[in-house]
């Protein structure tokens, strides 16, 4: 799987994947390969997923209250209110959107290097989920989808959690 | 023999007792229902057999604890369970369960007296040996633990005099646990080294055998999750057909504390009666 994920990639970087631009108010980031496979996840096949989270829009909504709701989490807030908020918003929206097979490019780092500094135990990233179960309620996702995506992202547990 | 699991459990409080001073502990942070409920043995799992996952809690950087009530009823007889159960780091349990069988009228008929009870305690330890049923979402492997579960019956004469060679025994066990988060299923294979008549609440038989238990879930939401178990059982008493049990339950998690499970159950045939089918509740409280 990994070999596979690492071709991939090599494959991927000589055709110079766009780098979408920074929106206002993030800060900078040190270089970087650029890759989709920086995900962390394959893409789901066809639009049934997509559709379940409400498009680009619903996306941004689950996103953008799952970062609310870790930064209002006593468990994990520190971690958070540490972090480019601006940037973390986008990027998770990019990961998320890619692997839901929207019409989305991944431009973050790897799951790895993103967390390396973070010293995150299972605990917390436990707590993360919670917080995007809560959201993906909030936004209508049916508990089947959720479950779906949730599939996607448990694997990097490997890579997010390193303490 | 009756010392050793007690001891068992001694030692191993004594092994993690520096770590526990050493390193500040973490309470909580499993997600719900990820702990299992308690089985009627005591084991983490479901109400029937024991699952790899550990109970309590705690992850792999803290411990946790859970103590359960179950009550089951059917046709001719009432059965209890009441014991607690702690994880450590998520990878060991000890259990102990108090397990009592109210033979009502039946136990009448048999000579032993209106509302005779058998009763057995199970002390258990498990030990996750591989694979994370959690996380592990893109891989094969599921999560594997090791146990036993050591029992001895309060009525030592009587079971020999029904037939069994002991009124205690060990049961040893490989689970393993698998969340297909992708299909909501939760589904659970342990088989069981057992000598056990009635899950030793009639003692046991000096012939062990290797015995199946499966456990097939649903979750409907994340505190909801719906299922059955079968668990099949050594038939060696000579006075009485001894069946599978089977289950279909609803387990659902109040809050990270409170679990609450409902269900039928049947027993099967138990000491000449058949058709011992009704139902199970049972009441998990833990951290």
């Amino acid at each position: 799987m990994k070999t596979i994920t690492l071709l991939l990639a090599a494959l991927l970087l000589p055709l110079g994947l766009a780098r979408a631009e920074p929106l206002p108010g993030e800060q900078p980031v040190d270089p970087y390969e650029v890759s989709n496979a920086n995900a962390g996840a394959d893409p789901f096949e066809g639009a049934a997923l997509f559709e379940a989270f409400n498009g680009e829009a619903g996306i941004g909504r689950v996103v953008d209250d799952m970062v609310d709701r870790n930064l209002a989490d006593p468990r994990i807030k520190d971690i958070f209110a540490a972090s480019d908020l601006v940037r973390l918003r986008r990027t998770l929206k990019e990961q998320f959107c890619f692997i839901l097979n929207g019409p989305c490019d991944y431009t973050g780092m790897d799951m790895k290097s993103s967390h390396a500094d973070h010293g995150i135990t299972n605990r917390e990233f436990n707590a993360l989920v919670e917080n995007l179960q809560l959201a993906m309620n909030t936004e209508g996702v049916p508990f089947r989808a959720q479950n779906k995506l949730l599939a996607k992202l448990a694997p990097m547990q490997r890579d997010v959690v390193t303490r | 023999m009756r010392l050793e699991i007690p001891i068992v459990l001694v030692g191993l409080s004594i092994a993690f007792a520096p770590v526990c001073a050493a390193q500040k502990l973490e309470l909580r942070g499993k997600l719900l229902l990820t702990r299992g409920v308690s089985s009627l043995e005591g084991a983490g799992g479901g109400a029937l057999t024991p699952w790899a996952l550990i109970t309590g809690n705690g992850t792999d950087r803290g411990i946790g604890a859970t103590a359960h009530y179950d009550y089951v009823t059917v046709n001719d007889y009432g059965l209890t369970s009441y014991g607690a159960a702690a994880g450590l780091y998520d990878r060991f349990e000890v259990s102990y369960s108090r397990m009592t069988l109210d033979t009502r009228d039946v136990g009448a008929a048999l000579g032993l007296g209106q509302g005779y009870e058998f009763a057995q305690d199970v002390w258990g330890v498990k030990m996750r040996v591989a694979g994370d049923a959690v996380y592990g979402q893109d891989t094969w492997l599921p999560q594997i633990a090791v146990g036993a579960e050591y029992k001895t019956s309060n009525r030592d004469g009587l079971v020999q005099a029904l037939g069994a060679d002991e009124s205690e025994g060990i049961d040893i066990y490989v689970s393993a646990t698998k969340l297909i988060l992708a299909e909501s299923l939760l589904a659970n294979a342990t088989l069981r080294y057992t000598g056990a008549h009635q899950t030793g609440l009639l003692g046991y038989s000096d012939e062990a055998s290797v015995q199946p238990e499966f456990s097939l879930g649903y979750m409907l939401s994340r505190r909801l999750i719906v299922g059955g178990e079968y668990r099949f059982k050594p038939d060696d008493l000579a006075f009485a057909k001894e069946d599978d049990f089977l289950d279909l339950f609803g387990a659902y998690a109040v809050n990270d504390t409170l679990t609450l499970t409902a269900g039928y159950v049947d027993l099967g045939e138990i000491a000449t009666v058949e058709d011992q089918r009704g139902l199970y509740l049972s009441a998990q409280v833990g951290f």
